[in-house]
């Protein structure tokens, strides 16, 4: 725990500096930046109703978010949570679509298991790939993402359409019956307990266990972890198939919690914001949860800053892209001052 | 009426791989340039939405194509600067950046593009060979944009200055290996700022092409990732920018046969044709790389 105070510190001072700047941002553009600040909060934190609104919109972005995480653990940059989600969500669906008539308890726990396995899979390719033939997983998982996207579009524009479904082609229902439902008499569905759980589940996972120190040492130096006897190529497969578990769960409240089907709204663009919470929180997987709530905050306020202040709905991507290019740019200063390190 | 129709795909996905394919040359010999250096930059998708929007607000406002094209090469400048400075310092991640830089400057140019979306500004001429044919597939596919010959022409131009001049190889050098490179006394962060300023530049060109000339209006929804693509793209041709060339009419005839077969009335696979060369990409990382070993022409830093 040396280093918190550190991450503490440097992080706090990195938002203030992103802040500022997307404050300067707003002042160019003719905008009092308080006000939008204000109006900024009030889309995300200001009431119940927006507050569940970002909630609602966290679930996923902290799934998907440790599609990153964990392969970054053993020194992955694997960005293919999209294509996780994707492949997570559809192949769930038709799990959920065949056994539609059995108890809702059984075809949610087989929805659940289905789009792990099959996220988990997908991204445990990237890390094979990565460790047997030597092909950059970056660029895997990205072609990946693609090749998913594709599969889905094919699939539910071709055999697994639903006639009724004419604009928007998507696969059959699940059933109603078989929905995940919401937080008592709230707007938010039971994923946001979902992802909060996983978080955790994989925090002590990386942290309170020999599997989280082999994966740390994996991560610092693999030639190390070899002399020192770890089964290197299972603690790599295994967090790449649990980040992609993770990622294909999102895929599966997509698909469970919200449409009720398979469709190409599974390519929403909750992977790369997974990424981007990812490296704010800096690859812990407990940071990651109030990390993506602020994320999904800013994503929802993005209906009232057009309302209030006329602004475009890029306005939010132009704050995302501020925040993330400061946060990056202050792992410079890491274990640079004195006065941050521990003391002993 | 079979055998028509099957000249028509042949015709359409040949000028489709012209049309469709001169963005890809521009940002793939960008993204070229740029891994030469030792840097993978993933926010050229960025620069070309920027350079799409940049380029389009210049040419209406100042009712010149080609002062639009030099602005949209600018502000790929300025995008790419800010990739290299960022990246420059210890464990800042480049890939990382690249991701952030795409979704501010994807998110900067629909903010201030909002007001070009309607207007119509002037487009960039087009060189007509096809005037000897009476048919409209033919002078369709033979409207060939004059960027497109820059592009073809940039490519055995960049591989000469790789392989033949002083800078070309100090860019190698630090895209081998950073140490050498600081054992020789180069410059390493100044060699890939200007390397990643220009690649910003090749791909800032390339969006102007999509908003001034095909599709030809500015729109948010423009780029279909090409930008992204172009990182695979470099991959497929092995870092070598005569083969960028051959790769980008490659991927331009892919992505232009799924529409030329629906307009045939082939409709079947056509979502899975667009995932072709992502496949194929992808199977030719899997194929030519092995445990040790790395792809033939890829830059030593990127093997670390």
């Amino acid at each position: 725990m040396t280093a918190l105070r550190e991450t503490w510190i440097i992080s706090l001072a990195a938002l203030a500096l992103a802040f500022s700047l997307v404050a300067i941002f707003f002042a160019t553009t003719g905008n009092s930046p308080w006000e939008v600040f204000y109006t900024l909060y009030r889309g995300a934190f200001g009431s119940w109703f927006s507050w569940q609104n970002t909630l609602v919109r966290a679930a996923p972005l902290m799934l998907t978010a440790l599609c990153t995480v964990l392969p970054a653990r053993v020194g992955l940059i694997v960005i293919g949570g999209e294509g996780a989600v994707v492949v997570g969500g559809l192949c769930s669906a038709l799990v959920g679509i065949t056994l539609q008539d059995q108890s809702p308890v059984l075809v949610i726990t087989a929805m659940v298991l289905t789009g792990a396995i099959t996220g988990g899979m997908w991204i445990a390719a990237v890390g094979a790939l990565r460790y047997f033939r030597n092909v950059n997983e970056t660029i895997s998982s990205l072609l990946l993402n693609y090749i998913a996207i594709a599969i889905l579009n094919f699939l539910v524009i071709g055999i697994l359409k639903d006639p009724a479904t004419l604009n928007n082609p998507s696969t059959h229902s699940i059933g109603e019956q078989n929905m995940i439902g919401q937080i008592g008499d709230t707007s938010i569905h039971w994923g946001l307990a979902y992802g909060i759980i996983v978080c955790v589940m994989l925090w002590i996972l990386c942290r309170r266990s020999t599997f989280g120190f082999a994966a740390d040492v994996v991560g610092g130096n693999i030639r190390a972890a070899r002399l020192a006897g770890l089964p290197v190529a299972k603690v790599l497969l295994w967090c790449c198939f649990l980040g992609g578990a993770a990622a294909g769960i999102a895929g599966v409240l997509e698909v469970a919690a919200v449409h009720g089907r398979a469709n190409s709204a599974l390519n929403a663009g909750y992977g790369y914001a997974g990424i981007l919470v990812a490296f704010l929180a800096r690859q812990n997987p407990l940071a990651v949860i109030p990390y993506a709530i602020l994320l999904g905050g800013i994503q929802a306020s993005g209906g009232l800053l057009q309302r209030a202040h006329d602004l475009p709905d890029a306005t939010v991507n132009v704050i995302q892209g501020i925040i993330f290019m400061v946060i990056l740019s202050s792992e410079m200063f890491y274990g640079r001052f004195k006065w941050l390190q521990a003391k002993n | 009426m079979q055998d028509v129709s099957f000249w028509t795909v042949i015709i359409a996905v040949l000028g489709g791989a012209i049309r469709v394919g001169t963005p890809f040359i521009f940002v793939s010999l960008g993204e070229c340039l740029t891994e030469k250096s030792g840097r993978i930059n993933l926010g050229l998708e960025g620069n070309l939405v920027m350079g799409a929007m940049v380029g389009y607000a210049v040419s209406y406002l100042s009712g010149s194509p080609w002062l639009g094209v030099l602005a949209a090469a600018g502000s790929g400048c300025v995008l790419g600067i800010l990739h290299a400075l960022l990246c420059q310092h210890k464990r800042v991640n480049d890939i990382a950046v690249g991701i952030a830089l795409m979704l501010f400057a994807s998110g900067l140019a629909f903010f201030y593009g909002k007001p070009f979306i309607q207007p119509s500004a002037p487009r960039l001429p087009s060189l007509e060979f096809g005037e000897w044919s009476s048919s409209p597939v033919v002078r369709a596919a033979l409207d060939i944009n004059a960027l497109f010959f820059v592009g073809a022409a940039l490519a055995p131009l960049l591989s000469w200055f790789l392989l033949r001049t002083r800078w070309g190889n100090a860019v190698r050098v630090v895209g081998e290996s950073g140490d050498a490179a600081l054992a020789m006394g180069i410059p390493i962060n100044r060699v890939r700022l200007l390397s990643t300023m220009a690649g910003g530049a090749f791909a800032g060109v390339g969006g102007c092409y999509l908003s001034l000339y095909y599709p030809g209006s500015w729109s948010e929804g423009l780029s279909s990732g090409q930008g992204l693509m172009a990182v695979a793209l470099v991959i497929f041709a092995r870092w070598n920018p005569m083969y960028c060339l051959y790769a980008s009419l490659l991927f331009g005839a892919a992505a232009a046969l799924g529409p030329a077969l629906q307009s045939v009335g082939i409709n079947w696979g056509y979502y899975l044709l667009n995932a072709a060369p992502y496949i194929l990409t992808l199977v030719i990382m899997i194929v030519t790389s092995d445990r040790r070993g790395t792809l033939s022409g890829m830059p030593g830093e990127f093997v670390k």
